[in-house]
Formats: C-alpha cells, structure tokens, sequence
C-alpha cells in the first residue's frame, strides 16, 4: 500500500507513538499546572487551547497518521475545518447586535 | 460478491475505502461536537455569571481519566501496530488493555457522576451543569461506542485475521481512528469544562 508496510519502518513508526505518549503525559500535567496559575480568563483561555491544540496535533498527526496521509484526506479535513468554524461562531455571530461589551 | 477497495487504495482517492468512509463520518463528528462547544461557548459568555470548573467538578478525577484516555490511545495504535507485524497475540493483549482502559474511563466517570448527584448538582440546576452533563454524557457515549467495536474486534471480530489479514488489519486502523477521536474530543473537553 505504502512505504508503511516493512517491519522496520512499523518498528520505527511504534518508537514514535510512545515518545508522543510522553509527550502527552507531559502536556497532561503541564495543562492542569497551568490552570492554576492566577491569570485573567482571556489569557487562561487562549493558553488553554495552545496547549490543547498542540496535544490533539500530535494525537491527529501521530496516533491518525495525518502527517503522512493523502492528499484526499487533507481535503476531507480542510473542509471540515472551515464548516466547523462556522459552526462555531455561527450562533454568536448571529447574535453579535446584542452583545454587551 | 467481493466488497472492492478494503485492502488496495483507490485509484482516484488514494486509499482503502474505510479510510475514506471513517474519516468522512469523523468529519460529520466534528460536526456534532463543534456545534456543543459552540453552545457552550455562547452560554457562557452570556451568562452574567459562571463558576470555575473546578469549584463545582472534581478535577483530579477528570486528570486520571485524561491519562487513561490518552493511554487507550496508545494501546490502541500498538495493536494496530502488532498487526501489521503479524502478532495476533501481541494485538489481542493491546486490543484488551484498550477495553480495560475505556471501561476504567467510564467507572471513573461514574464515580464522578454519583459524586455530583450526591452533592445535589443535576442538569437542571444550573446551566453550567446543563452543558457540563450533556458534553461529558454524549462523549461517554461515544466511549461507549467505541468498546462495543472494539469488544466486537477483539473477540468475535478477531476470526478474520485467520481468513483475511490485512482487511482485519485495515479494520483495526479504522477503529483506531475512531477512537483517536473520541480521545481528542477529551483532550479539548477536560480544559474547557474543568479548568477555566
């Protein structure tokens, strides 16, 4: 199918998801430290979802084999990134005229 | 009838059909959990006053269960890993520690659960708790899910590997993937519900 399939290749491809679990053992404990650091809830927010973003880039990249997929999936997932930042700002966007600052 | 595309890639796609088709319905997942965060993101900013996660859940129970999921995760792709290595024994003992890990996630969860009823803290008192209950409930779900394929996979599921290899193999990537994303929906959960 791909260059995947030779034992050695597997062999190197397995040391590479458990140094990712460590990682994310790391970011695990990194993630709840940093929670209780006192900052304002922006900046605890966007902290928040660095570091998150970062552990579900190695869990998708790693784990899913994104970082070496094909190009249909990557379309797959580009499209599902745009809806899904519609989605998520859809319902506020929407509202945007009764905000109070 | 031979079902095309379960080993071989497609032509035009690239890849084997499960792969397609699971990263096609991971698409709709995101979906699904994207327009619940979504909501959580709206009902909180407008709302005139909202507790810390962790002054009302339990955050060193939702750690544990973060380890634990993170773990299943690794399991998982080892057992994929033992496939394609033709150890099917490897395979089941990974296969098996992933159920273990995802039926402790769940005890875990249900510790916590019963914790919170016991406190007097139900979906209807309050919407943080709303929200709280119906994000953690529904990826529960979706852990529950997940055991029933992979229970299924690691018992009578198995019985392929003797007949088609490689199919059973692409099998267990296409169940990883799934769970991977059930992992990753925790990853984002356990900050945005316990932590800020």
């Amino acid at each position: 199918m791909s260059s995947h399939d030779d034992v050695d290749s597997i062999k190197k491809q397995a040391r590479a998801y458990i140094k990712v679990f460590v990682g994310l053992m790391i970011l695990t404990v990194i993630t709840v430290a940093v929670a209780y650091l006192h900052m304002p809830v922006g900046m605890a927010v966007a902290v928040a979802l660095v570091i998150a973003l970062f552990k579900g880039t190695l869990v998708a990249g790693v784990f899913m084999h994104l970082f070496d997929e094909r190009k249909m999936i990557y379309w797959v997932l580009a499209l599902t990134v745009l809806f899904f930042f519609v989605l998520l700002f859809y319902p506020t966007l929407s509202e945007w005229d009764q905000r109070k600052l | 009838m031979e079902i095309p595309y379960n080993v071989e890639a497609r032509p035009d796609t690239g890849v084997y059909n499960a792969k397609l088709g699971i990263w096609l319905f991971l698409a709709s997942e995101v979906m699904f959990f994207g327009a619940l965060f979504s909501s959580y993101i709206l009902l909180r900013t407008g709302a005139p006053v909202w507790p810390m996660g962790r002054e009302v859940l339990n955050v060193w129970l939702a750690t544990t269960n973060t380890v634990v999921l993170i773990s299943s995760s690794v399991t998982m792709v080892m057992s994929w890993v033992s496939l394609k290595l033709k150890d099917f024994k490897k395979y089941r003992l990974y296969m098996g520690l992933t159920l273990l890990l995802a039926f402790a996630f769940l005890v875990i969860k249900g510790f916590e659960y019963s914790a919170e009823f016991h406190h007097g803290r139900f979906p209807s008192t309050s919407t943080f708790l709303a929200i709280y209950f119906t994000l953690s409930g529904l990826h529960g779900l979706h852990v529950i899910g997940g055991i029933i394929v992979n229970g299924y996979l690691w018992g009578p599921g198995a019985k392929m590997w003797k007949t088609e290899p490689e199919r059973f193999t692409n099998r267990i990537e296409v169940a990883g993937l799934y769970w991977h994303f059930v992992d990753l929906v925790w990853i984002f959960l356990f900050p945005t519900l316990y932590l800020l």
